[in-house]
Order: C-alpha cells, then sequence, then structure tokens
C-alpha cells in the first residue's frame, strides 16, 4: 500500500498488505494472518524442492542486481560439510530508497520466516540480519520479534519441532551506505573496515568467515513465504506477457517532488506513467516533473518522456535508459537546480567511497568539486569534458560498484540535460563581461 | 553548498590543556569530564559483560561482536574514547590499532563527546529536493550551535548533516540519538527542541 496513505485501487499488495496493522507485528498476531506456515512446509520438504520452487517463481534479488534466487540459493551445496550462512541485506542506504525499513517495521516476522526458510534451503544454520544503524526502529521490531520466536521455539535448535537448527540474529551497521554492497557487508559482520572485496572468490564458495555465504536482500527473502505458501504459478501471474524475466510484484518507494510521497506495491510490467500520475498524485500544484531516477540515485537519470513510456519491470526500465535498481523513484521537478542535485548526488558517493580504490577515492572527490563549481557558477565548458573523462576512468575499473555509480548520474545528466549545465556556465561568462561600453 | 564533513572552529589548545583530536569537544570550553578516568565497561559480572558473552555465542570469531561491543560502549559512556577502544580490545582479544581502525571507518561512533542531543539531519539528494537544507539552517539557529558539528555552548545540542536516513518519503527525516523525527520542516524545529530535555 501507498504507506502512510491508504492503499490504491491498482497496487497489488501481497507484501505489503499489513503496513499500518500493528497486530501484524507480533507473533500472535501474524500466526493469524497465516505466519509461519510457509516455514512449517518449507521443513518438511528437502533444502533441493524449496530451491526449486523458487527457481521456477522467477523471483529476482529485489535490492539492485536483479539476480535469480532461485539460482544464487542452487550454487550452495547443502551436506558438504561446512557451516553455511545466509546474510539479509537490511543495510538499505541507497538515497531514495525505503521500502525494507517498512517490511521490517509492520512485518518483521515475514521478514524472519523468509529468512528461516532461506536459511534451511541452503544448508544454513545461522542467517544474520544487517541492519544499518540509523534504524532504530526496524532493528527494535526485529529484535522483539525475534525474541518471540525463539521463545516460542519457532527458531532455535529444534526449530517447529523439526529437529533442524535455524538461528536468526540482528547486527547492527554503524553508518556506511558501502556495507550494502555484499562483500563489503561480509567484512563489517566480521568486525572489519567496510571495504568491499576483491570477487572471486564469489560468497558462495568463501563468503562470512570463509564459509559458503548468500547474501539477499530484505524485500527479496519476504517474498520467499509467499511463494511456498501459494506456488511458483501463483507468483507468475504477475508479469507481463512478453517478458517473463521479471515475475511477481514490486515495492517502490517514492519521494522527492511528488504529491503523494511513500511506498508502493505493483505488478511487473506497470506501466509508469500511470503509476506516477494516478497512484502518487502527479506533481505538485503548478510545477512539472523535470527529471526521474526510477531506482535509487545510482541508476541513470531519466528524462519525463523516457520515464512515461517506461514499464516497471527489470528490462522495462532497461528499454528506458535506466535500471529497475533498488525501486527507489526520485522525483526532480522544474522548481530545482538539477545540477545542483547531481552535484549533491556526488557529494553523497564522495562522502560514503571506502577509499580502496583509486579511481573511485580521487573520482568521485574530484566529480564532486568540479560540479559544485558550476553550481556557483564558476564552472567552463571544459569542466564539462573533463567531467565526462573522470566519469571514464571511473566506470568498471573498481573492485565495486559505488564509483560506477557516481559516474552514472554525472554521465546520464550530461547527456540528457546538457543544457542545465550550460546554462550555468553561460551566467559566469556574462558575469565577467563588463556591461558599460 | 554546505559542506556535509564538520568543519571545526579549532582553538589554540596545547597537550596540556585538551587532547588534540576533540576539537569540537575542546571549543566549548568544558574540558571536565574529558579529565574523568574511564570506567570500564565490561567489568566481570556486569550486566554488559553478560550482554557481551552472549553476543559472543552468536558469531564462530569474536572480533565479529566489534561493531556490538563498541555500540554498547558509547550507549554507556556517550562516545568511544581511546580507553574504551582498549577496553574493546582486550575483551575481543585483538590489538587497540585495529579497533581503532575500525571506529574511524564507520560515522556512527563518536570519537570525541558530542551534545546531550545529537542531531542528524539528511541533505541528501531526494531530502534536498524538498528543502532539508533550510532544515539544517533552523537547528542551527535554534540550538545556538553556529557551525555543523559544533556543540552549543551549554553542551546540549550537536548538529550534524548526514547522509541518507533511509526515511526519503518522509522529507525532512532527523535523527535526535536514536530517535527518528519525520517530515521535519523549518517552522517545525523550535517545538521539537522545546519537546528535548
Amino acid at each position: 500500500m501507498g504507506y502512510p496513505h491508504k492503499p490504491h485501487a491498482k497496487e497489488t499488495t501481497v507484501l505489503s498488505q499489513y503496513f499500518g496493522d500493528r497486530e501484524a507485528t507480533t507473533l500472535d498476531g501474524w500466526k493469524k494472518r497465516g505466519g509461519y506456515k510457509a516455514l512449517r512446509t518449507a521443513l518438511g520438504m528437502t533444502p533441493a524442492d524449496i530451491v526449486n520452487v523458487v527457481k521456477d517463481s522467477g523471483l529476482r534479488g529485489r535490492g539492485g542486481a536483479g539476480f535469480p534466487t532461485g539460482l544464487k540459493w542452487s550454487f550452495m551445496k547443502p551436506g558438504d560439510g561446512k557451516p553455511h550462512y545466509l546474510c539479509c541485506n537490511a543495510d538499505e542506504s541507497e538515497p531514495g530508497t525505503f521500502k525494507d525499513r517498512e517490511i521490517m517495521r509492520w512485518t518483521p516476522h515475514a521478514l524472519i520466516e523468509g529468512c528461516a526458510i532461506g536459511s534451511y534451503a541452503i544448508g544454513a544454520e545461522t542467517c544474520y540480519i544487517y541492519i544499518r544503524g540509523e534504524f532504530t526502529e526496524p532493528i527494535a521490531r526485529v529484535e522483539a520479534a525475534l525474541k518471540d520466536c525463539y521463545a516460542d521455539g519457532t527458531l532455535g535448535k529444534n526449530a517447529m519441532g523439526s529437529g533442524k537448527t535455524v538461528n536468526v540474529y540482528v547486527h547492527r551497521g554503524a553508518g556506511a551506505y558501502i556495507c550494502g554492497e555484499e562483500t563489503a557487508l561480509m567484512n563489517s559482520l566480521e568486525g572489519r573496515r567496510g571495504n568491499p572485496r576483491i570477487k572471486p572468490p564469489f560468497p558462495a564458495v568463501s563468503g562470512v568467515f570463509a564459509k559458503p555465504t548468500t547474501i539477499n536482500n530484505v524485500e527479496t527473502l519476504a517474498a520467499v513465504p509467499h511463494i511456498l505458501n501459494n506456488g511458483a504459478a501463483w507468483y507468475k501471474q504477475w508479469m507481463r506477457a512478453d517478458n517473463p524475466k521479471s515475475t511477481g510484484t514490486k515495492l517502490y518507494s517514492v519521494c522527492g517532488n511528488i504529491q503523494r510521497p511513500g511506498n508502493y506495491e505493483v505488478p511487473m510490467g506497470f506501466p509508469f506513467k500511470e503509476f506516477l500520475y494516478d497512484l502518487c498524485g502527479g506533481p505538485l500544484p503548478g510545477r512539472k516533473f523535470r527529471a526521474i531516477i526510477p531506482g535509487g540515485i545510482s541508476v541513470p537519470i531519466q528524462t519525463v518522456e523516457e520515464a512515461e513510456a517506461s514499464l516497471m519491470d527489470y528490462e522495462g526500465f532497461v528499454a528506458q535508459g535506466t535500471m529497475l535498481g533498488s525501486g527507489g523513484v526520485i522525483i526532480i521537478d522544474d522548481a530545482q537546480n538539477l545540477v545542483k542535485q547531481i552535484a549533491r548526488a556526488a557529494r553523497f558517493f564522495a562522502h560514503e567511497s571506502c577509499a580502496q580504490c583509486t579511481q573511485c577515492r580521487e573520482g568521485t572527490a574530484w566529480t564532486t568539486k568540479i560540479l559544485e563549481r558550476i553550481v556557483e557558477g564558476e564552472g567552463t565548458t571544459e569542466d564539462l569534458d573533463t567531467l565526462l573523462e573522470i566519469a571514464e576512468n571511473m566506470t568498471g575499473k573498481t573492485i565495486c560498484v559505488l564509483s560506477d555509480s557516481c559516474a552514472t548520474p554525472v554521465v546520464s545528466g550530461l547527456k540528457k540535460f546538457r543544457e542545465d549545465f550550460e546554462a550555468l556556465i553561460k551566467k559566469r561568462k556574462h558575469h565577467l563581461v563588463p556591461a558599460v561600453a | 553548498m554546505k559542506e556535509s564533513t564538520p568543519q571545526y572552529f579549532r582553538p589554540e589548545i596545547t597537550r596540556e590543556s585538551g587532547d588534540l583530536h576533540s576539537p569540537a569537544h575542546a571549543s566549548h570550553g568544558d574540558l571536565a569530564h574529558h579529565h574523568e578516568a574511564y570506567k570500564p565497561v565490561f567489568t566481570t559480572g556486569s550486566a554488559r559483560r553478560k550482554e557481551l558473552d552472549e553476543i559472543l555465542t552468536r558469531y564462530p570469531t569474536k572480533m565479529a561482536a566489534l561493531l556490538p561491543a563498541l555500540w554498547i560502549v558509547q550507549h554507556e559512556r556517550g562516545w568511544v574514547s581511546e580507553e574504551g577502544m582498549v577496553e574493546v580490545a582486550e575483551a575481543l582479544e585483538i590489538t587497540p590499532a585495529y579497533v581503532k581502525g575500525v571506529v574511524t571507518f564507520y560515522t556512527m561512533y563518536h570519537q570525541h563527546p558530542v551534545g546531550r542531543h545529537f542531531i542528524q539531519v539528511c541533505t541528501t539528494s531526494p531530502c534536498n529536493v524538498c528543502g532539508a537544507e533550510d532544515v539544517v539552517d533552523a537547528f542551527l539557529k535554534h540550538t545556538g550551535c553556529y557551525e555543523l558539528g559544533q556543540t552549543s555552548p551549554d553542551g546540549k545540542y550537536t548538529v550534524i548533516e548526514v547522509e541518507c536516513l533511509g526515511a526519503c518519503g518522509f522529507a525532512t527525516p532527523i535523527m535526535i540519538n536514536e530517535d527518528f523525527v519525520e517530515s521535519v520542516t523549518p517552522e517545525k524545529v523550535p517545538e521539537i527542541l522545546a519537546g528535548l530535555a
């Protein structure tokens, strides 16, 4: 639902159906709503069968990369004699995204159930939910829910009387965007600085504590109980007829200059135009949309025309020059200085760079300096070429993609909104030429 | 454009008069509690020691309890001092230098004392387009902290800009110590501050 608003008639609420319902946060309330039925079913199945159901459902990672979840789980080999780990990535820190926060605040048991099923499916006895440090309320809710689960015997050495061990713990982060990158998350979990690791080895081979590990996003894991309860075919009812690669429902966080910001859940393939103007209420009175970032600040900026032509799924957004990303829709309208916002995005990345790779450490900082100079009216036309050159050097050359993410708004912004940059640069020239004859 | 990294006002301080590495603290003139001897947090038999022991059972290595242990120290002492780092290092059998390396990576551990109410205002793009910078200005004005990162003369407030609090739909979100306040506008600032003890 469009929490904090009432659900819109065009929404399909699966993950968000209990947002705003305080009773659903409790163990009893969750069981009354059909909770932990899926875990009971799962514990009676073989891990391979669970993986196959998830594979069939077409569920893909909701954190940004969109990797097929069932396939990721199939890389783990339960029974190989090694301890396995499941990490739930709840370090939601992509600007524009606040969906996992609502899942954890309103339906912590949905996440815990997904974690328990996932752990069993990949042969892990331990799951860590890595929650960003700023999320004090979600942490409190998930921890309270876990306490009830242990007291009730739903989790622990003999989970639901199955004889299987399923432990789920919360690990609190301490303020670092980069810890949402899966290998940085693992380092942070081990008590290290959150520097991303070079891949390979991939986490499924050597992850946290050098053991086979799977990392899944909150929204991905929260969807798993629904899939086990209702079947893969049920989940696949939500997809475009011409695109079977994206299935199910997706939560979008909408923010910025728009009438009704909030979380909305729609099926894959939903028209973005209808979403923006109908569900979210369109632009603020007297204003017009100027630029739209549909998947968190790391994805390319769209023009309004591109956005209006987009269909909301992994492939639909790619077809319109951007990506689904994490589903954090940021709206910038005509009352804003777009270049200033791009500079602000670059400053975000400069602040969050772990500084391991030179291209990123230097690139994010210089990009920010140049952009801020342009915003202040001190820019030159050559600056635009320099920005593109720096962006080129920042893309595909580092351990993780933070560097690429900083280059993305700059390159897409320059490509699609060059006139905004040029207008700021021109202003300076007028300033320098004396007006007196 | 405001700096998101705090620009500290650095008065003349010597090694005798204060810690060179805690300018924000030294600048508001109240050095008294800085000279108080550090009280250990994880003393044998204490509730916090038991809490740490329970946390240690969750991980295959002791080092993995580093972030949780630092959180405990910060809750108890208000910040993570060098002595606090040494205590954590001893509890987890790692070196103090290693602990410091980790502490300095994460922005949420305070490496110097901060005001009683530590106010973080999100100013990243989604909030920025909704007027977050005006909220920062209002906080700086009404708290008497004249600069970001600076503690007010009464030791009550510290205001900083923070990168994305993950509540973009409720612009502008702020955090006061461990509490979230959503949809803050400059007009609401005096009322929010009045509600703080």
